[in-house]
């Protein structure tokens, strides 16, 4: 009899990388879902591009979470064997893409954590993390660049894309407070030196998005409570849907090579 | 657009297209010469150009609607990465074929709006619906395969532009079909219900993707001028022979069954086909295939649901094109 899930022993270190995997892999699916329907074909490109990116982060971050297993698990039994309540990612990331907007505002929160996070990972006393870091923070700086450019222009656009600018940034600012959060398992890399700290990462972040918010000629939110539950397993609704497409060919033919 | 201004000279121009300019044309066509955007061409050579380069582009560009069905659903994250890369680089053809027709003087705006118009066709191929994961391999393996043999004597193309974008896009067709034969040989190595997929796959495809070829020789309404201005070298009856001939054995080392009972190879070692349904391709042509009014629609949906992102970004550039002045001003 097949295992409908797999199951994962989840050490700190296995979970912390689980965490980022998953982060880049439902992000980068979202973005793929804009593939052959984006405004413009240059931004078919490039959203492209920015979910090439992440699923390569994804494919990193999955294979060093198994090989710190140390089980039979890969890469892909992690993407799609794992169901709702096993994926350890943000919140932020499984929102729906919405108006293209949204899909923005979503990547700019994102990016702009990602871009400083990457980077102070570069001196993680994990060789592999360190490595994955030095990869994904010249990918991160680029979407954080593309991220900032639109938000920007829709701020400054027209009445239109300014009000819908606005209302992405009301609707995603509830979802940004988990990217800085940590539990007992990270507090202890953190303090190995295997982690960062993202709680040192908050100013700095809040200050990279006020500089490109306000020359959007928009504004942050005044309201500061924030959703959690994305990394213990405690998702919004819509993480279903997109895990059941993800999922639909492993689950559907059980055990086959692709 | 720029590429408008190449032109302006140009209009005024057609009105002295004289017998004398026209041979001189055709002897430079005739000496393997480029033609190149700046250059007299008679308007014939213009409006062909046109209409083949932007049914190009709009082929690449409604191609990744199939393919675009399963990037979702890609059973493994290198398949996952593959496809999305490769409808990505079908949208930087798109991009890139766009470019060369606007070195014809049609700015892509007016391109783009007269497919979505219904006005300008694209391949006929892609309004074939992707029911199976192994229909991805079989798009790369023959839609790709076919498509590579079209295009590889375009990379010879007497129009410069348009030759050049063809070197590009051969190269990255040529990976995508290996990609593809790859995936149908997963298939045909794995469980019995796999092999079965590869060859329902085959099965549906096989016969639209020898009607990507056009209609035959017989009946080919473009063939003549085209041949005689080196756009075009080989006849369509010819490239599709090609394509049959390379692929049977592809079939073959693949242990599936071309869905031709009748298919024979004669003593020179062509393999000949049956005769193909050319009703079901007018109707195709015609808008009444399986996904014509999806393509259409899904096209049409994200250029109106893009035109406020359009607009904001257009307004925004003019913005700062004023804050420029302004500054330079003071």
């Amino acid at each position: 009899m097949l295992v409908a899930n797999i199951q994962v022993s989840e050490t700190p270190l296995v979970l912390y990388a689980l965490r980022r995997a998953d982060d880049a892999l439902i992000l980068g699916h979202r973005l793929s879902e804009w593939c052959g329907h984006a405004p413009m074909l240059e931004e078919d490109m490039a959203l492209s591009n920015i979910a090439l990116d992440l699923i390569g982060q994804a494919r990193e971050l999955y294979t060093y979470a198994a090989k710190a297993e140390g089980k039979d698990n890969d890469e892909d039994k992690l993407a799609y064997l794992r169901d709702v309540r096993q994926y350890r990612n943000l919140l932020l990331v499984e929102q729906p893409n919405g108006d293209f907007a949204q899909t923005l505002v979503r990547q700019f929160f994102y990016s702009a954590f990602a871009d400083l996070y990457w980077r102070a990972m570069m001196a993680s006393r994990d060789a592999t993390l360190a490595a994955i870091a030095a990869k994904s923070e010249k990918e991160s700086a680029y979407h954080l660049r593309h991220a900032s450019e639109w938000i920007i222009r829709l701020g400054d656009g027209t009445d239109e894309s300014h009000a819908r600018a606005q209302a992405a940034i009301d609707h995603l600012w509830a979802f940004t407070g988990e990217m800085f959060a940590v539990d007992d398992g990270e507090r202890a890399l953190i303090h190995a030196g295997i982690a960062i700290d993202p709680g040192t990462l908050c100013g700095r972040w809040l200050t990279t998005l006020s500089d490109v918010v306000s020359e959007a000629t928009l504004a942050l939110p005044q309201n500061d409570w924030m959703q959690q539950g994305g990394r213990s397993g405690r998702h919004s609704e819509h993480l279903g849907h997109l895990l059941s497409e993800l999922q639909s060919m492993q689950r559907t033919f059980p055990g086959q090579t692709w | 657009m720029y590429t408008q201004a190449l032109n302006t000279a140009e209009t005024d121009d057609r009105g002295l297209e004289d017998a004398a300019r026209a041979a001189q044309f055709q002897a430079r066509i005739d000496a393997e010469e480029r033609i190149e955007p700046n250059d007299w061409m008679p308007a014939a050579y213009r409006k062909t150009l046109t209409r083949q380069i932007s049914q190009h582009a709009h082929s690449e560009i409604v191609g990744m609607l199939p393919e675009g069905n399963w990037i979702t659903r890609a059973p493994t994250l290198r398949r996952k990465a593959a496809l999305l890369a490769k409808v990505q680089d079908e949208c930087g053809h798109g991009l890139y074929l766009y470019a060369a027709a606007e070195t014809l003087g049609t700015s892509r705006e007016e391109l783009v709006d007269a497919m979505l118009a219904g006005k300008a066709k694209y391949s006929s191929i892609f309004n074939y619906p992707t029911l199976t994961w192994a229909d991805i391999g079989t798009i790369g393996w023959l839609v790709d395969g076919a498509a590579i043999m079209n295009q590889i004597p375009l990379c010879r193309c007497s129009y410069g532009p348009y030759a050049r974008a063809m070197i590009r896009v051969c190269k990255e067709e040529s990976f995508h079909q290996r990609q593809g034969y790859e995936i149908m040989l997963t298939l045909c190595r794995g469980s019995d219900e796999q092999k079965a997929m590869a060859q329902d796959a085959l099965n549906r495809w096989w016969w639209p993707v020898l009607m990507m070829f056009g209609p035959p020789d017989a009946t080919s309404q473009h063939s003549d001028t085209s041949t005689k201005w080196k756009i075009k070298r080989f006849s369509n009856d010819e490239l599709r022979q090609k394509f049959v001939d390379a692929t049977v054995p592809q079939a073959q080392y693949l242990g599936l069954t071309i869905p031709d009972p009748g298919m024979t190879q004669d003593p020179e070692g062509h393999w000949r086909y049956s005769d193909i349904d050319w009703t079901e391709f007018k109707q195709v042509l015609a808008g009444n295939g399986p996904c014509n009014r999806d393509r259409l629609a899904a096209r049409r949906k994200s250029h109106d649901e893009g035109a406020w992102v359009r607009e904001a970004a257009a307004r925004y550039a003019a913005k700062r094109a004023q804050r420029q002045t302004a500054q330079a001003a003071e």
